[in-house]
């Protein structure tokens, strides 16, 4: 029966601790799949999650209640968006380098947001933490019943249940719509794609907003479902394990969802060493270190081969065919 | 010079958005920026602790520019460092040897660690197609938790358990002469290699064949595998030299600042910082000692910042951001202005 508990609890942390990396890991296939290299995932997720923990603190104190959440939830996701137009200001417009542009987004994000949480809340390096305005766990009638994974999966954060949502529909946009034709089209073969009179660059636009917006709520689910507040350490280096999920996950959606489960399980995992004694024998840094040594497998192709979107990293030029 | 001027606008560019995102905070950039240089360029100590946190700026700095003039991008310079940091304690902890050639073993081991980790994302790209911003990110982590256990395993202190033991005197790279001409500030012979890095990557780059094949692999892989050079070769022996500046990075901040290695939740921002030192001094030697001495007082001068002005430490890092994002942007314009001449 403990067994049975310890499991639970570490299907419960494991879906908790993936949301953010699918959130985020789905935005980064909008974005490779368009065109342009998505190192900047984790910038996104620091400036949503600073966005969410200050609007909520705001609505929180204005009596939105639990309610208050939903709009800082939403807030995180226009955030990342608007830092993601930098990165597709200088990648696509001004056809900088994609990971120069992707780094300094990166550098700037973490300055610019503990530099204003210090500015909105007097010189503290956190937000307030959050008493109400965090999500609560849902419970899906019937389902929550089931032993084991009822309590751990299906009574969980609104947040977890959107993010499965959206990985069908990032699935269904992208495969089976004109536009996530196109839009794979540019990433694939940016020049033919224009020379079949795609807005290649416009395309590239839309899937550098989505990437960003998608990751934004991806840094906002950390701070409203785990943290409760923000400070320099919420996200570190979530972005970077969202980036290698969406290579592990072959820059397909179901792929980067089941990646970012895997990837979970490394958290879900550490928090299990600390719960039982059998487990306490797995050194910490070697699960720590698992996912980025896996990923580097797959990318040298001793674990399946991964194909990057052969236009990927490469700006569009009209004058240049 | 006119690249220098260029840099020098982007600075200043830099430093004015700094300034406006300040007066949005409701500080006051005057006495900020005054509080930034002034106090660290007129006290000795200061000068001294700005020189030190220089350091392993200009060795990240020399590595970034390193692999960038080979035609690759070093984003690993982290966990080369981080990795270079434990080869450097584990020498200083775990041998006995007379004082200079047992810090001169410790940092050749800190090198020779931040060079098999460079060499390791080399070989992958060379040999398995990996790109290597994607391979580096990834083995910064793992640099991170492999050193993090290696660590625990092998050098705690039993004590402290969030750092390894402290090294051996005979290991360390303190200079009480340089430390007694500043003040007393922790600065030691660790800045010294780091100009003698430079020296060594001029030559190295400028006026030594090995150089020229890793520029000609570089600028065009094709003309260089015709001439005669392997550009899978290059490209390992670009990201291992590039590793072992990074690597000593790590061995000076271990071996002359902190005489310990900490488990770190994080990398050390110095081999990120190197990547923008490497971009503002436009990759050439002189250009890396004056962007890595810039960005060491912008670090080292955010503090008396702080304190004097009362401007959060992160204003700093926003002026670094602007910078590095104009002077991305001066390659564009260049470019921009090169395709222009060209098609006329």
């Amino acid at each position: 029966m403990r067994m049975f508990e310890a499991l639970g609890q570490f299907l419960a942390i494991t879906t908790v601790y993936a949301t953010p990396l699918i959130w985020a890991s789905l935005g980064g296939v909008f974005s490779e799949r368009s065109g342009v290299i998505g190192l900047a995932l984790e910038g996104y997720m620091i400036f949503g999650a600073f966005a969410a923990a200050s609007s909520a603190v705001v609505l929180e104190a204005s009596g939105w209640g639990a309610w208050g959440a939903w709009p800082a939830f939403f807030l995180g996701g226009l955030a990342g968006m608007l830092l993601s137009l930098l990165h597709a200001y200088a990648s696509v417009s001004l056809r900088a380098d994609q990971v120069v542009s992707g780094f300094v987004v990166n550098f700037l994000a973490f300055g610019l947001s503990v530099y204003l949480v210090k500015v909105f809340f007097h010189g503290a390096g956190q937000t307030d933490t959050l008493r109400q305005a965090v999500f609560g766990r849902w419970g899906i009638p019937l389902l929550e019943r089931i032993p084991v994974l009822g309590p751990s999966v299906f009574a969980t954060y609104p947040s977890t249940y959107l993010a499965f949502l959206a990985v069908l529909g990032a699935y269904l946009l992208l495969w089976h719509t004109p536009f996530g034709l196109h839009l794979r089209a540019a990433g694939e073969s940016a020049g033919a794609a224009a020379t079949a009179g795609l807005p290649v660059r416009r395309i590239r636009y839309i899937g550098v907003l989505v990437s960003g917006f998608l990751a934004g709520l991806g840094g906002a689910t950390v701070v409203l479902t785990t943290t409760g507040n923000f400070s320099h350490a919420t996200i570190s280096g979530q972005g970077f394990i969202a980036l290698a999920a969406m290579i592990f996950g072959k820059w397909h959606p179901v792929g980067a969802f089941l990646a970012s489960l895997f990837f979970g399980i490394g958290t879900g995992l550490k928090n299990l060493i600390q719960l039982t004694p059998w487990a306490r024998d797995i050194p910490l840094d070697a699960i720590l270190l698992f996912p980025y040594v896996l990923t580097l497998l797959v990318l040298a192709g001793f674990v399946g081969r991964a194909e990057a979107p052969r236009s990927l990293g490469q700006a569009y030029d009209p004058e240049v065919r | 010079m006119r690249e220098f001027f260029v840099s020098l606008i982007a600075l200043f560019l830099g430093l004015l958005v700094g300034a406006a995102v300040m007066l949005f905070g409701g500080y006051n950039p005057l006495e900020a920026y005054r509080a930034l240089f002034w106090s660290v360029l007129t006290s000795p100590y200061q000068l001294g602790e700005m020189l030190r946190e220089s350091t392993p700026l200009l060795l990240t700095g020399i590595s970034v520019a390193l692999a960038y003039r080979a035609g690759l991008f070093n984003i690993g310079a982290a966990g080369q460092m981080y990795l270079g940091g434990v080869a450097a304690a584990w020498v200083g902890i775990a041998w006995e040897l007379p004082p200079v050639l047992h810090a001169g073993l410790a940092v050749t081991a800190a090198a020779l660690a931040g060079a098999l980790w460079g060499a390791l994302a080399g070989y992958l790209k060379a040999w398995r197609g990996v790109h290597e911003v994607i391979s580096t990110i990834m083995l910064n982590w793992t640099a991170l938790y492999l050193g993090n256990g290696l660590i625990r395993a092998y050098l705690l202190d039993p004590n402290q358990r969030q750092r390894s033991r402290f090294v051996a005197a005979s290991a360390t790279l303190d200079s009480p002469t340089l430390a007694s001409l500043f003040g007393q500030a922790r600065l030691g012979y660790g800045f010294v290699l780091a100009l003698l890095a430079l020296v060594v990557y001029a030559v190295l780059l400028e006026r030594h064949t090995l150089g020229f094949a890793l520029r000609a692999s570089g600028l065009s892989p094709g003309a260089a595998r015709y001439a005669g050079i392997p550009p899978g070769r290059s490209i390992v022996l670009a990201m291992g030299l590039a590793g072992a500046f990074a690597g000593v990075a790590g061995a000076t901040e271990v071996l002359g600042v902190f005489h310990y290695m900490g488990i770190a939740a994080a990398l050390p921002n110095a081999g990120f910082d190197g990547i923008a030192v490497a971009l503002l001094g436009g990759n050439t030697a002189p250009g890396i000692l004056l962007a890595g001495l810039f960005f060491g007082l912008l670090n080292y001068g955010a503090g008396s910042m702080q304190f004097v002005a009362g401007v959060p430490l992160e204003a700093v890092r926003i002026v670094v951001a602007a910078v590095l994002l104009f002077v991305a942007v001066r390659y564009v314009f260049e470019r921009w202005v090169g395709v222009r001449r060209s098609a006329e």
